[in-house]
Formats: structure tokens, C-alpha cells, sequence
């Protein structure tokens, strides 16, 4: 029996509607899960791998 | 309104100047200051309304997000592993540095949609260091995780570069 923090307390992941999705782009690669009671959004988690670096680039002055 | 990704300029200017310490370093002497202490690095979320980019030069808690199980300023970031660097060849070079460890909100509700983290350095002053912008987000009752790229040469977080 596996567990899930919901907004009405822990509650058995058996008795909620599960949906996934993921997004993949230049930027991010983001999944995220929701669980649903009743119509209702109880639980929703979202977890983003960033890809893009910032970069400053340096440069030197010539004499 | 929107955020912006970007190295933050004022972070370039205060990294000349000395004023960020990202990792433990020993150094030459600089009076008192032989074995300065690595400094506490946070990351604070910003909603997708806020202006978050290269011009931000501090942490600020307007437009921050806020809700259940969210402290305003945000976590600490893990910074154990000390900026590094890389000659590619005599004239082309990179600096670069990333958390060592994924941003983790746990156990959190915010509502109003949000894309943005600052990097900011909470020892000094609470500077900022850097913006990044990803897919606006909302979180119920759940966990909001940023996990870091590699840090490498090409894929590190923040890099400095000379070409």
C-alpha cells in the first residue's frame, strides 16, 4: 500500500486517479504526477532537470 | 511581465571584486582572510508575473511564491563542490560551477503559477548570482524538484568563459 500527501492527509494511492506527463525542450526536462479525487486535485508534484547553462563570456582589452 | 534566464550582471562585477565565495579555497594571503569560509548559497521561486533577469541584483520577496510548507527566501543549495576550471587551449578557457545537489521543496502548495528560480548568496547580503526559467509550474500538497546539469565544462550550471 503505497501512501500519498494529498491535500486531505496521507491517503492510499489505490483510492485516487494517477496522471502523468512529461516536457522535453532545449531547456528542461520536467515529469510531472497528479493525483486526482473525485475531479478534485489532491496531489500534484512536478520535478525539472534544468539543461541550459548560463555562461558569462570574458574578454581582455588590448593595449 | 516575464523572467528572464541570464547570469546576473551585477554577480559578474561582485566576482571581480571578490565578494562571492562559492567553495572553500585556500589562499595567499590577503591579510586575515587566509581561509575564508564557503558562503550559503539559496534559491528562491518567483511567479510567472515576477521580472527576474540579468538586471535583478539582489533576492527580493516581491513576486516570490508563497504558500503552505514555503519559507520566503527559499532553500539552501548544496554547494559542496568548489567552482573549477578548464584551459581548452592558451587563449580559451572555462570557470564553471554547480550545486551538488538537487533544489528540493518538500511537501509544498503554490497555487499561482511559477517559472522562475534566483540563485542568490544569503551570506552576502543576498546578492544575486544567477536567474533560471523553466515551464511554468504549479504544486499541491506534493514536491517541486530542480535537478541540476552536469557539471562539466559544457553543461554546468554557471560558466565563465573565455574564448
Amino acid at each position: 500500500m503505497a501512501l500519498v500527501t494529498t491535500t486531505k492527509g496521507d491517503m492510499d494511492e489505490s483510492l485516487l486517479e494517477k496522471r502523468e506527463g512529461t516536457v522535453d525542450n532545449d531547456n528542461e526536462t520536467t515529469s510531472w504526477v497528479e493525483y486526482w479525487l473525485d475531479e478534485e486535485l489532491v496531489h500534484r508534484s512536478a520535478h525539472v532537470r534544468l539543461k541550459k547553462t548560463v555562461t558569462l563570456t570574458s574578454s581582455v582589452a588590448s593595449f | 511581465m516575464a523572467n528572464t534566464q541570464s547570469m546576473c550582471t551585477s554577480f559578474m562585477s561582485q566576482l571581480m571584486l571578490g565578494e562571492h565565495q562559492l567553495g572553500t579555497a585556500t589562499l595567499v594571503s590577503r591579510g586575515s582572510l587566509t581561509s575564508p569560509t564557503t558562503d550559503t548559497l539559496k534559491a528562491a521561486l518567483y511567479l510567472s508575473s515576477a521580472t527576474m533577469n540579468a538586471s535583478t541584483t539582489a533576492y527580493t520577496a516581491v513576486n516570490e511564491v508563497s504558500g503552505t510548507g514555503y519559507t520566503a527566501g527559499g532553500v539552501t543549495v548544496t554547494n559542496a563542490t568548489a567552482p573549477t576550471s578548464t584551459n581548452a587551449s592558451a587563449t580559451a578557457g572555462v570557470a564553471f560551477f554547480t550545486p551538488s545537489a538537487s533544489i528540493v521543496y518538500t511537501t509544498v502548495t503554490l497555487a499561482t503559477a511559477f517559472d522562475a528560480v534566483l540563485i542568490y548568496n544569503s551570506t552576502q547580503s543576498d546578492k544575486a548570482i544567477s536567474v533560471h526559467t523553466f515551464g511554468s509550474q504549479t504544486i499541491t500538497a506534493g514536491t517541486f524538484t530542480l535537478t541540476m546539469p552536469a557539471n562539466t565544462t559544457s553543461a554546468a550550471l554557471i560558466r565563465l568563459a573565455t574564448t
